[in-house]
Protein backbone atom coordinates (compact mmCIF):
# COMPACT_ATOMS: atom_id res chain seq x y z
CA UNK A 1 0.00 0.00 0.00
CA UNK A 2 1.51 3.39 -0.86
CA UNK A 3 1.29 6.19 1.74
CA UNK A 4 0.16 9.27 0.51
CA UNK A 5 2.52 12.52 1.41
CA UNK A 6 -0.30 15.46 2.30
CA UNK A 7 0.93 19.27 2.00
CA UNK A 8 1.40 20.40 5.12
CA UNK A 9 0.23 23.48 5.76
CA UNK A 10 0.42 26.31 8.73
CA UNK A 11 -1.91 28.82 8.98
CA UNK A 12 -2.39 31.84 11.49
CA UNK A 13 -4.22 31.20 14.29
CA UNK A 14 -7.39 34.11 14.90
CA UNK A 15 -8.15 34.50 18.16
CA UNK A 16 -9.18 37.32 21.11
CA UNK A 17 -6.40 38.71 20.93
CA UNK A 18 -5.09 39.16 17.04
CA UNK A 19 -6.07 42.37 16.15
CA UNK A 20 -7.87 42.78 12.28
CA UNK A 21 -8.02 46.09 10.70
CA UNK A 22 -11.26 47.00 8.88
CA UNK A 23 -9.63 46.39 5.26
CA UNK A 24 -8.66 42.98 6.71
CA UNK A 25 -11.62 41.76 8.35
CA UNK A 26 -13.52 43.00 4.94
CA UNK A 27 -11.05 40.35 3.23
CA UNK A 28 -10.84 38.00 5.70
CA UNK A 29 -14.47 37.69 5.73
CA UNK A 30 -15.42 38.25 1.82
CA UNK A 31 -18.14 41.25 2.43
CA UNK A 32 -17.96 45.07 1.73
CA UNK A 33 -16.84 47.46 4.69
CA UNK A 34 -20.46 48.92 4.80
CA UNK A 35 -21.35 45.32 6.52
CA UNK A 36 -19.04 45.52 8.67
CA UNK A 37 -20.06 48.64 9.68
CA UNK A 38 -23.72 47.99 9.58
CA UNK A 39 -22.64 45.00 12.11
CA UNK A 40 -21.35 47.09 14.34
CA UNK A 41 -24.03 49.72 14.54
CA UNK A 42 -25.92 46.72 15.30
CA UNK A 43 -23.77 45.48 18.13
CA UNK A 44 -23.06 42.59 16.66
CA UNK A 45 -19.43 43.09 16.83
CA UNK A 46 -17.97 44.99 18.76
CA UNK A 47 -14.06 47.29 17.75
CA UNK A 48 -11.63 48.55 19.86
CA UNK A 49 -11.00 51.72 18.91
CA UNK A 50 -7.55 53.59 18.95
CA UNK A 51 -6.42 56.51 17.59
CA UNK A 52 -9.25 56.92 15.53
CA UNK A 53 -8.68 53.28 13.89
CA UNK A 54 -11.09 50.20 14.74
CA UNK A 55 -9.21 46.96 15.40
CA UNK A 56 -11.22 43.80 15.35
CA UNK A 57 -11.00 40.71 17.15
CA UNK A 58 -10.05 37.77 15.25
CA UNK A 59 -13.25 35.77 16.61
CA UNK A 60 -15.34 38.78 14.90
CA UNK A 61 -14.78 36.39 11.39
CA UNK A 62 -17.39 33.96 12.68
CA UNK A 63 -19.79 36.57 13.68
CA UNK A 64 -19.35 38.10 10.21
CA UNK A 65 -19.50 35.19 8.43
CA UNK A 66 -22.59 34.02 10.24
CA UNK A 67 -24.49 37.31 9.81
CA UNK A 68 -23.71 36.80 6.25
CA UNK A 69 -24.81 33.51 5.52
CA UNK A 70 -27.90 33.33 7.54
CA UNK A 71 -29.25 36.67 5.85
CA UNK A 72 -28.28 35.47 2.35
CA UNK A 73 -29.88 31.93 3.02
CA UNK A 74 -32.42 33.11 5.12
CA UNK A 75 -33.90 35.91 3.69
CA UNK A 76 -33.99 37.80 7.28
CA UNK A 77 -32.73 41.18 7.58
CA UNK A 78 -29.36 42.32 9.93
CA UNK A 79 -31.29 42.75 13.28
CA UNK A 80 -32.83 39.77 12.58
CA UNK A 81 -29.32 38.05 11.73
CA UNK A 82 -27.96 40.06 15.23
CA UNK A 83 -31.02 37.74 16.82
CA UNK A 84 -30.41 34.48 15.71
CA UNK A 85 -26.23 34.99 15.93
CA UNK A 86 -27.04 35.76 19.77
CA UNK A 87 -29.75 32.84 20.61
CA UNK A 88 -27.56 30.54 18.28
CA UNK A 89 -24.47 31.36 20.96
CA UNK A 90 -27.00 31.20 24.22
CA UNK A 91 -27.63 27.78 22.92
CA UNK A 92 -24.16 26.76 22.39
CA UNK A 93 -23.52 27.76 25.90
CA UNK A 94 -26.66 25.73 27.27
CA UNK A 95 -25.43 22.65 24.89
CA UNK A 96 -22.35 22.88 27.02
CA UNK A 97 -23.92 23.20 30.20
CA UNK A 98 -26.70 20.56 29.39
CA UNK A 99 -23.70 18.06 28.37
CA UNK A 100 -21.52 18.64 31.82
CA UNK A 101 -24.81 17.79 33.68
CA UNK A 102 -26.25 14.88 31.50
CA UNK A 103 -22.37 13.44 32.10
CA UNK A 104 -22.85 13.79 35.74
CA UNK A 105 -26.28 11.90 35.81
CA UNK A 106 -24.87 8.96 33.80
CA UNK A 107 -22.46 8.09 36.86
CA UNK B 1 -27.02 10.75 -12.68
CA UNK B 2 -29.48 10.74 -10.17
CA UNK B 3 -33.37 12.17 -10.70
CA UNK B 4 -34.40 14.36 -7.77
CA UNK B 5 -37.70 14.39 -6.49
CA UNK B 6 -37.40 18.34 -5.90
CA UNK B 7 -40.95 18.31 -4.38
CA UNK B 8 -40.44 15.65 -2.44
CA UNK B 9 -37.05 17.34 -0.81
CA UNK B 10 -39.22 19.93 -0.10
CA UNK B 11 -42.59 17.63 1.29
CA UNK B 12 -44.76 19.39 -1.21
CA UNK B 13 -47.03 17.63 -3.81
CA UNK B 14 -46.61 18.30 -7.34
CA UNK B 15 -49.60 20.78 -7.15
CA UNK B 16 -48.37 22.76 -4.46
CA UNK B 17 -48.61 26.38 -5.12
CA UNK B 18 -45.98 29.14 -5.28
CA UNK B 19 -46.97 30.44 -2.15
CA UNK B 20 -46.61 27.23 0.03
CA UNK B 21 -43.08 25.85 -1.86
CA UNK B 22 -41.87 29.65 -0.43
CA UNK B 23 -43.42 28.88 2.80
CA UNK B 24 -41.69 24.95 2.60
CA UNK B 25 -38.66 26.66 1.60
CA UNK B 26 -38.14 28.74 4.37
CA UNK B 27 -38.93 26.65 6.93
CA UNK B 28 -36.41 23.78 5.75
CA UNK B 29 -33.47 26.47 5.04
CA UNK B 30 -34.30 27.26 8.98
CA UNK B 31 -34.33 23.98 9.77
CA UNK B 32 -31.10 22.95 7.95
CA UNK B 33 -29.41 26.10 7.70
CA UNK B 34 -25.08 25.08 8.35
CA UNK B 35 -25.23 27.64 11.11
CA UNK B 36 -28.51 26.96 12.77
CA UNK B 37 -28.99 23.12 12.65
CA UNK B 38 -27.54 20.07 14.85
CA UNK B 39 -28.24 17.60 12.69
CA UNK B 40 -25.67 16.07 11.43
CA UNK B 41 -26.09 16.02 7.66
CA UNK B 42 -27.13 19.65 7.54
CA UNK B 43 -25.37 20.73 4.95
CA UNK B 44 -25.94 17.77 2.72
CA UNK B 45 -29.75 18.53 3.16
CA UNK B 46 -29.42 22.55 2.93
CA UNK B 47 -27.45 22.17 -0.56
CA UNK B 48 -30.44 19.81 -1.34
CA UNK B 49 -33.30 22.44 -0.37
CA UNK B 50 -32.08 25.17 -2.33
CA UNK B 51 -31.40 23.43 -5.08
CA UNK B 52 -35.04 22.26 -5.08
CA UNK B 53 -36.31 26.07 -4.43
CA UNK B 54 -34.05 27.51 -7.08
CA UNK B 55 -36.23 24.88 -9.79
CA UNK B 56 -39.93 25.15 -8.13
CA UNK B 57 -39.57 29.07 -7.05
CA UNK B 58 -39.02 29.83 -11.05
CA UNK B 59 -42.46 29.04 -13.33
CA UNK B 60 -40.15 28.55 -16.21
CA UNK B 61 -37.88 26.32 -14.78
CA UNK B 62 -40.51 24.18 -12.82
CA UNK B 63 -42.77 24.03 -15.73
CA UNK B 64 -39.41 22.16 -17.80
CA UNK B 65 -39.02 20.00 -14.42
CA UNK B 66 -42.62 19.33 -14.67
CA UNK B 67 -42.68 17.85 -18.18
CA UNK B 68 -40.34 15.57 -17.16
CA UNK B 69 -43.16 14.22 -15.46
CA UNK B 70 -44.17 12.35 -11.83
CA UNK B 71 -42.61 8.80 -13.30
CA UNK B 72 -39.40 9.00 -11.54
CA UNK B 73 -37.63 7.90 -8.27
CA UNK B 74 -35.87 10.15 -6.13
CA UNK B 75 -32.32 8.73 -6.68
CA UNK B 76 -32.94 6.49 -9.71
CA UNK B 77 -30.96 6.80 -13.02
CA UNK B 78 -31.73 9.46 -15.26
CA UNK B 79 -30.78 10.77 -18.62
CA UNK B 80 -32.80 14.09 -19.78
CA UNK B 81 -34.76 13.05 -23.20
CA UNK B 82 -33.31 14.85 -25.80
CA UNK B 83 -34.37 18.37 -26.72
CA UNK B 84 -36.36 17.82 -23.37
CA UNK B 85 -36.17 21.92 -23.37
CA UNK B 86 -37.30 22.59 -26.36
CA UNK B 87 -39.63 25.53 -26.22
CA UNK B 88 -38.89 26.90 -22.82
CA UNK B 89 -35.86 29.46 -22.04
CA UNK B 90 -34.09 30.05 -19.02
CA UNK B 91 -33.59 33.61 -18.11
CA UNK B 92 -31.15 33.50 -15.78
CA UNK B 93 -31.56 36.25 -13.62
CA UNK B 94 -33.47 33.95 -11.36
CA UNK B 95 -30.84 32.21 -9.51
CA UNK B 96 -30.59 33.13 -6.00
CA UNK B 97 -27.33 34.32 -4.05
CA UNK B 98 -27.17 30.76 -3.19
CA UNK B 99 -24.05 28.60 -3.67
CA UNK B 100 -25.08 27.60 -6.84
CA UNK B 101 -21.73 25.14 -7.68
CA UNK B 102 -22.76 23.17 -5.06
CA UNK B 103 -26.32 22.13 -7.02
CA UNK B 104 -26.31 18.64 -8.25
CA UNK B 105 -25.23 16.83 -11.78
CA UNK B 106 -28.77 16.64 -12.53
CA UNK B 107 -29.69 20.40 -11.65
CA UNK B 108 -26.60 20.92 -13.97
CA UNK B 109 -27.42 18.98 -16.71
CA UNK B 110 -31.31 20.48 -16.86
CA UNK B 111 -30.26 23.99 -16.40
CA UNK B 112 -27.00 24.54 -16.35
CA UNK B 113 -24.67 26.26 -14.19
CA UNK B 114 -25.30 29.63 -12.97
CA UNK B 115 -22.73 32.10 -13.82
CA UNK B 116 -20.71 29.75 -15.52
CA UNK B 117 -22.91 28.52 -18.17
CA UNK B 118 -22.24 30.00 -21.86
CA UNK B 119 -25.71 31.76 -21.44
CA UNK B 120 -24.25 34.37 -18.96
CA UNK B 121 -20.92 34.24 -20.63
CA UNK B 122 -20.70 37.90 -22.03
CA UNK B 123 -18.62 38.75 -18.85
CA UNK B 124 -16.90 35.71 -18.39
CA UNK B 125 -14.70 35.89 -21.96
CA UNK B 126 -13.64 39.19 -21.22
CA UNK B 127 -10.08 38.86 -20.22
CA UNK B 128 -9.60 40.02 -16.13
CA UNK B 129 -7.60 39.03 -12.90
CA UNK B 130 -9.33 38.84 -9.90
CA UNK B 131 -8.21 37.39 -6.37
CA UNK B 132 -9.45 33.88 -5.72
CA UNK B 133 -12.24 33.51 -2.93
CA UNK B 134 -11.74 32.13 0.34
CA UNK B 135 -13.13 29.53 1.89
CA UNK B 136 -14.33 28.73 4.83
CA UNK B 137 -15.18 24.91 6.71
CA UNK B 138 -15.42 23.87 9.99
CA UNK B 139 -13.03 21.30 11.52
CA UNK B 140 -13.24 18.82 14.69
CA UNK B 141 -10.52 18.55 15.92
CA UNK B 142 -9.83 16.48 19.70
CA UNK B 143 -9.17 18.77 22.84
CA UNK B 144 -5.56 17.09 23.32
CA UNK B 145 -4.75 18.26 19.75
CA UNK B 146 -5.20 21.90 21.75
CA UNK B 147 -2.98 21.06 24.53
CA UNK B 148 -0.37 19.51 22.25
CA UNK B 149 -0.67 21.37 19.41
CA UNK B 150 1.20 19.25 16.08
CA UNK B 151 -0.50 18.44 12.54
CA UNK B 152 -3.80 17.15 11.83
CA UNK B 153 -5.11 16.02 8.62
CA UNK B 154 -8.39 17.32 7.10
CA UNK B 155 -10.51 16.54 4.38
CA UNK B 156 -12.07 19.24 2.16
CA UNK B 157 -14.45 18.98 -0.29
CA UNK B 158 -13.62 21.70 -2.13
CA UNK B 159 -14.79 22.81 -6.14
CA UNK B 160 -11.91 23.46 -8.80
CA UNK B 161 -11.79 24.07 -12.46
CA UNK B 162 -11.71 20.93 -14.12
CA UNK B 163 -9.88 20.50 -17.56
CA UNK B 164 -13.66 21.58 -19.61
CA UNK B 165 -13.53 24.62 -17.75
CA UNK B 166 -16.61 24.09 -15.75
CA UNK B 167 -16.13 23.47 -11.62
CA UNK B 168 -15.82 19.68 -10.67
CA UNK B 169 -15.91 19.04 -6.90
CA UNK B 170 -12.67 17.64 -5.74
CA UNK B 171 -11.70 16.02 -2.06
CA UNK B 172 -8.28 17.17 -0.69
CA UNK B 173 -6.63 16.61 2.05
CA UNK B 174 -4.26 18.91 3.85
CA UNK B 175 -2.38 17.89 6.39
CA UNK B 176 -3.08 21.46 8.62
CA UNK B 177 -0.38 22.26 11.74
CA UNK B 178 -3.31 23.02 14.79
CA UNK B 179 -1.50 25.70 16.99
CA UNK B 180 -1.43 25.24 20.39
CA UNK B 181 -4.61 26.34 22.61
CA UNK B 182 -6.74 26.98 20.02
CA UNK B 183 -10.39 26.80 21.82
CA UNK B 184 -13.71 26.73 19.69
CA UNK B 185 -14.77 29.15 17.44
CA UNK B 186 -11.63 30.57 16.64
CA UNK B 187 -10.67 29.91 13.19
CA UNK B 188 -7.14 29.16 11.22
CA UNK B 189 -6.11 31.14 8.10
CA UNK B 190 -4.54 29.34 5.81
CA UNK B 191 -3.15 31.79 3.34
CA UNK B 192 -3.83 30.80 -0.43
CA UNK B 193 -6.10 27.44 -0.07
CA UNK B 194 -9.05 28.97 -0.73
CA UNK B 195 -10.24 29.42 -4.45
CA UNK B 196 -7.94 29.62 -7.32
CA UNK B 197 -7.49 32.92 -8.48
CA UNK B 198 -9.10 33.82 -12.00
CA UNK B 199 -6.85 35.17 -14.78
CA UNK B 200 -3.61 34.83 -13.11
CA UNK B 201 -4.71 36.71 -9.93
CA UNK B 202 -3.99 35.13 -6.18
CA UNK B 203 -5.67 32.37 -4.60
CA UNK B 204 -7.82 32.80 -2.09
CA UNK B 205 -7.71 31.76 1.67
CA UNK B 206 -9.56 28.81 3.32
CA UNK B 207 -10.38 29.41 7.23
CA UNK B 208 -11.24 26.66 9.14
CA UNK B 209 -13.36 27.13 12.43
CA UNK B 210 -12.55 25.01 15.15
CA UNK B 211 -15.11 22.82 17.25
CA UNK B 212 -14.06 20.08 19.75
CA UNK B 213 -15.06 16.44 19.36
CA UNK B 214 -17.31 14.86 22.20
CA UNK B 215 -14.83 13.82 25.31
CA UNK B 216 -15.32 10.98 27.44
CA UNK B 217 -14.30 12.67 30.00
CA UNK B 218 -13.88 16.71 29.77
CA UNK B 219 -16.30 19.70 28.89
CA UNK B 220 -15.09 22.85 27.37
CA UNK B 221 -16.11 26.20 27.62
CA UNK B 222 -13.89 28.76 26.16
CA UNK B 223 -10.70 28.54 27.92
CA UNK B 224 -12.23 26.49 30.77
CA UNK B 225 -12.18 22.81 30.97
CA UNK B 226 -14.38 20.79 33.20
CA UNK B 227 -14.01 17.10 34.69
CA UNK B 228 -16.74 15.60 36.97
CA UNK B 229 -14.48 13.85 39.13
CA UNK B 230 -16.32 10.49 41.22
CA UNK B 231 -15.49 10.37 44.76
CA UNK B 232 -16.29 7.34 48.05
CA UNK B 233 -18.24 9.31 50.47
CA UNK B 234 -15.81 8.48 52.93
CA UNK B 235 -13.58 10.02 50.55
CA UNK B 236 -15.42 13.01 50.19
CA UNK B 237 -16.34 13.66 53.99
CA UNK B 238 -12.61 12.42 55.61
CA UNK B 239 -10.50 13.84 52.66
CA UNK B 240 -8.04 12.63 50.28
CA UNK B 241 -5.26 12.64 47.85
CA UNK B 242 -6.54 11.26 44.27
CA UNK B 243 -4.76 10.99 41.29
CA UNK B 244 -6.51 13.27 38.48
CA UNK B 245 -6.47 12.67 34.87
CA UNK B 246 -5.94 16.12 32.90
CA UNK B 247 -5.61 16.39 29.20
CA UNK B 248 -2.15 17.01 30.14
CA UNK B 249 -1.64 14.27 31.95
CA UNK B 250 -2.34 13.07 35.76
CA UNK B 251 -1.86 15.14 38.95
CA UNK B 252 -2.36 14.76 42.15
CA UNK B 253 -5.66 16.38 43.74
CA UNK B 254 -5.72 17.25 47.73
CA UNK B 255 -9.71 16.81 48.25
CA UNK B 256 -10.53 18.82 51.49
CA UNK B 257 -12.58 17.03 54.34
CA UNK B 258 -16.30 17.71 54.11
CA UNK B 259 -16.32 19.23 50.72
CA UNK B 260 -19.78 19.59 49.17
CA UNK B 261 -20.79 17.30 46.48
CA UNK B 262 -20.81 19.46 43.43
CA UNK B 263 -17.73 21.54 45.21
CA UNK B 264 -15.88 22.89 42.49
CA UNK B 265 -11.49 22.67 43.07
CA UNK B 266 -9.38 24.84 40.35
CA UNK B 267 -6.27 24.00 38.61
CA UNK B 268 -5.38 27.09 37.89
CA UNK B 269 -3.61 27.71 34.31
CA UNK B 270 -4.00 23.67 33.39
CA UNK B 271 -7.02 24.72 31.02
CA UNK B 272 -6.54 25.46 27.33
CA UNK B 273 -3.13 26.39 26.73
CA UNK B 274 -3.74 29.65 24.90
CA UNK B 275 -1.81 32.57 25.67
CA UNK B 276 -3.53 33.48 28.63
CA UNK B 277 -4.09 29.47 29.72
CA UNK B 278 -7.31 28.83 31.03
CA UNK B 279 -8.30 26.72 34.33
CA UNK B 280 -9.29 23.96 34.88
CA UNK B 281 -12.30 22.94 37.12
CA UNK B 282 -12.71 19.51 38.99
CA UNK B 283 -16.35 19.25 40.41
CA UNK B 284 -16.63 16.61 43.32
CA UNK B 285 -18.90 13.63 42.27
CA UNK B 286 -20.12 11.32 45.86
CA UNK B 287 -20.79 8.05 44.35
CA UNK B 288 -22.28 5.65 46.39
CA UNK B 289 -21.53 1.85 46.84
CA UNK B 290 -24.59 -0.71 46.52
CA UNK B 291 -24.22 -3.02 49.67
CA UNK B 292 -24.40 -6.54 48.23
CA UNK B 293 -22.86 -8.81 51.42
CA UNK B 294 -23.96 -8.75 54.70
CA UNK B 295 -21.06 -6.46 55.75
CA UNK B 296 -21.44 -3.79 53.20
CA UNK B 297 -24.86 -3.89 54.90
CA UNK B 298 -23.91 -3.45 58.56
CA UNK B 299 -21.73 -0.97 57.79
CA UNK B 300 -24.54 1.31 56.04
CA UNK B 301 -26.50 0.39 59.30
CA UNK B 302 -23.60 1.52 61.12
CA UNK B 303 -23.55 5.18 59.14
CA UNK B 304 -26.98 5.26 59.86
CA UNK B 305 -27.01 5.16 63.22
CA UNK B 306 -23.58 7.18 63.31
CA UNK B 307 -25.46 9.65 61.23
CA UNK B 308 -28.66 12.02 62.70
CA UNK B 309 -29.08 12.47 59.12
CA UNK B 310 -32.41 13.68 57.27
CA UNK B 311 -31.51 13.57 53.56
CA UNK B 312 -34.65 15.19 52.83
CA UNK B 313 -34.83 17.79 55.34
CA UNK B 314 -35.56 20.65 52.47
CA UNK B 315 -38.69 18.85 51.99
CA UNK B 316 -39.73 19.60 55.55
CA UNK B 317 -40.12 15.66 55.59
Amino acid sequence: MKIKKFERVTGVLLDEESELSLSELCRACGVPAERIIALVEEGVIEPRQRESQWHFSGICVRRVRRAYTLERDLGVNLAGAALAIELLEEIERLQAHLARLEQRRKK
Amino acid sequence: MEYKDYYKILSLERNADQAEIKRAYRKLARKYHPDVSSEKDAEERFKEVNEAYEVLKDPEKRAAYDQLGGGFQSGQDFQPPPNWDQGFEFHGGGYTEADSEAFSDFFESLFGRGGFSQNYGGRQRRQYSAQGENTYARIAIDLEDSYRGGARQITLKHSVLGPDGRPQMQERTLNVKIPKGITEGQQIRLAGQGEPGIGGGKPGDLYLEISFNPHSLYRTEAKTVYLELPLAPWEIALGAKVQVPTPDGPVKLTIPANSDNGKRLRLKGRGIPAKQPGDMYVVLQTVTPPANTDAQRDAYRQLSEAFEFNARKSMGG
